[in-house]
């Protein structure tokens, strides 16, 4: 069995300061001033002796929560940053797709990006000529190939980026999330192109927090949780295994600032807890089909807030969306809560009973102003079961299909 | 997964921990020679797209300069310029010096202003401060041919010693490299680094005999002077193309001595530092 990638005791290992988005840098000043001071800095490891091995053509995905280090382990394999310690042996080409549009400029036209954003990526020249049409078809900006990108807009942007990158041949393809922007047509796209990758018989690893694709185009996957190999097997073990933990006891989902590096302490919003309470009140992670049970997002914001909306996600393990709701839905509550004065919040929802279908489900939340700012996002914080006890048509031993199993009124007429 | 024994291939690539310091991988470099050329056309046309007049810019910049540098140091204040009119002396040291200071300015702030990419794709590093200097390189090769057209304007013939002339354009070359590396990697670690940049190449034009023949500096501070790498080079270029101003000397050994100090000594701390560029821009 021919290898793709060997990974062994893999560790990276970051100054507090310079994870993700948050770089502070240094100045010498700062430096020369240390400099006959003697204090450690705050380290974390990001990574912390991974090891696994990948035979060529396997499609594997890597999924964990924020901070679990999935982005730092392509980076490296990247060679974007360099290990701390340990090693990877990649038998192969590597094309990495850590963003798409890298190194694309407003000024240049889409026929001059698709040439220098090819050869950032490691496309010679020539296989970019050979490529060209394809890939302008592709993105379908045929008519506007010769324009400067600026006047382009987001989505014909995204979709030349895409198709730049998508063209890519490498024996080894990484690919974090990219598939996460644009609209729904464009992932579903993305989606299709990835899986032609993937029949061609090329070693991939994805990364991403869409379970959906992550089903649908891998047959094995590892977790991460917090720098190490948590799981390593086949995907929908990895799935389950992915969902029934974390850092939460059962229908509970808390936030601590020690565990989740990527969590920005100074923002306005804190989440503090997320909870699924059963009809009786109780914090669990399986409510009855019959009862009515409650999702509650205890947060803190720590100045004024004008225009805040928070609220849910629920998403089957599917990747499907059952439903988005905000706690200022209401047009009442809209106009009671415009502004938010500083302090310890609950928002609670209640959910029907005789509802949902049974089966388990994904909760992501979102704290936001429309239009504005995103305060906190986080996808896949908690999820539940809805155990078929008391399901509507429980006189019939079967399983339902869909996401909805309602109790609806009928009514029966018989001509007399 | 259980290892098992594999009849493998050796590896492509192994991704390591950064190890001891050494000079760049040149191999992989000439590899990525297409980019190294793809980054250099992206410099040059989006300068030359933004900017109003272009191409022309290239022309006109070196000018204007000496333009005024030729109303007020030489007319108003009477600067020597070994026997030649004062505009052209001034240009044929205007032209390695803009060479140089382009480069060095840019080439500081590029790998800071490239984080996206720094974060995001593999590539060797050098690329991005060897295709600033390349840029200012066409630069320079445009605004040369408007040298050429003053010294016909002014009817002064090309000294025989003017083969000589690739070799200062290449130590040119090399003090804008290694100076850039050390700007851009150095920023990249101190921030305020970039800040400092501008301030030290106007002090450094004082330094430099642009406005001001060599002869200009008394002989006991001489040597000293010759501790800026640009010295020589503008020394060098003069003498090579219109036969003013002291030839090779004591100075000018001083000066590519030290210049292919800053080169190689660039070479290696940009290298060594390369390490942190993704983790630190």
């Amino acid at each position: 069995m021919a290898l793709a990638i060997r990974v062994v005791g893999l560790s990276k290992q970051y100054r507090i300061g310079e994870t993700r988005g948050k770089v502070e840098y240094r100045t010498l000043r700062d430096s020369l001033g240390r400099l006959f001071r003697r204090s450690r800095h705050a380290t974390i490891w990001a990574l912390r002796d991974v090891s696994f091995e990948i035979p060529q053509g396997q499609v594997v995905g890597i999924i964990g929560h924020n901070g679990a280090g999935k982005s730092t382990l392509l980076k490296i394999l990247s060679r974007v940053t360099r290990p701390t310690e340990g090693y990877a042996e990649l038998y192969g080409r590597v094309g990495s797709l850590l963003e798409v549009g890298t190194g694309f400029h407003p000024e240049l036209t889409g026929r001059e990006n698709i040439y220098l954003n090819g050869a950032i990526l490691g496309m010679t020249r020539a296989e970019i000529d050979r490529k060209f049409d394809e890939i302008v078809a592709f993105a379908e900006v045929e008519k506007f190939i010769d324009t400067p990108v600026k006047f382009y807009s987001s989505g014909m942007y995204l979709r030349l980026a895409f198709a730049v990158a998508a063209h890519l041949e490498p024996e080894i393809l990484l690919v974090d999330e990219v598939l996460a922007v644009g609209d729904a047509a464009f992932q579903r796209k993305c989606l299709g192109k990835m899986g032609d990758v993937a029949r061609e018989g090329r070693t991939v690893l994805f990364v991403s927090h869409n379970m959906s694709a992550i089903l649908h185009l891998t047959q094995r996957t590892l977790v991460l949780q917090k720098g190490r190999v948590a799981f390593d097997g086949p995907t929908p073990d990895a799935v389950d295994f992915y969902l029934a933990s974390g850092f939460r006891r059962a229908g509970e989902r808390r936030w601590d600032q020690e565990e989740d590096p990527t969590w920005d302490p100074a923002g306005p919003f804190r989440p503090l807890a997320l909870r699924v309470r059963d009809a009786q009140g109780r914090v669990t992670d399986t409510v009855r089909a019959d009862e009515a049970f409650a999702v509650e997002w205890e947060y803190a914001l720590e100045k004024p807030l004008r225009g805040l909306r928070v609220g849910i996600y629920l998403l089957t393990t599917r990747g499907e969306y059952v439903l988005t709701s905000f706690d200022v839905d209401d047009l009442d509550m809209y106009r009671t809560w415009e502004e938010r004065p500083a302090g310890h919040y609950l928002s609670r929802v209640h959910i029907p009973g005789h509802w949902l279908n049974e089966g388990r489900y994904i909760l992501s939340v979102n704290a936001s102003t429309f239009g504005v700012r995103t305060y906190f996002h986080e996808e896949n914080a908690l999820s539940f079961r809805v155990d078929p006890i008391g399901a509507v048509g429980a006189q019939w031993p079967e399983r339902r299909v869909g996401v909805l199993r309602p109790l609806l009124r009928w009514e029966i007429l018989r001509n007399a | 997964m259980t290892s098992q024994t594999h009849s493998n291939p050796k590896p492509y690539y192994i991704v390591r921990p950064p190890g001891r310091w050494g000079f760049p991988d040149f191999r992989e470099l000439w590899q990525y020679r297409e980019l190294i050329y793809f980054f250099t056309w992206r410099d040059l046309k989006v300068r030359y797209k933004q900017t109003l007049l272009g191409v022309l810019w290239a022309w006109l910049q070196p000018f204007i300069t000496m333009v005024v540098f030729s109303i007020f140091f030489g007319r108003l204040a009477k600067m020597p310029s070994e026997g030649l009119p004062y505009p052209i002396f001034a240009y044929a040291g205007l032209l390695p010096w803009e060479f140089f200071s382009k480069s060095f300015n840019k080439a500081g702030r590029s790998l800071v202003m490239n984080r996206p990419m720094l974060t995001k794709v593999y590539f060797p590093r050098l690329v991005i401060p060897l295709s600033v200097v390349l840029s200012s390189l066409v630069d320079f090769l445009l605004a040369f041919v408007v040298l050429a057209g003053l010294m016909v304007w002014y009817g002064i013939p090309p000294t025989p010693r003017v083969w000589t002339l690739p070799l200062f354009l290449f130590l040119a070359a090399a003090v804008s490299l290694g100076g850039s590396l050390w700007a851009a990697a150095l920023n990249v670690l101190y921030r305020d680094v970039g800040y400092v940049l501008p301030y030290l190449v106007q002090v450094l034009l004082f330094v430099t005999p642009v406005v001001y023949p060599t002869r200009l500096v008394p002989e006991p501070w001489r040597l000293i002077y010759s501790l800026n790498p640009m010295a020589g080079v503008v020394q060098g270029f003069r003498w090579a193309l219109l036969g003013i101003g002291p030839g090779p000397d004591l100075g000018m050994a001083i000066s590519v001595t030290v210049t292919l100090l800053v080169l190689l000594g660039g070479l290696v701390f940009f290298q060594g530092m390369e390490r942190y560029f993704a983790d630190r821009v």
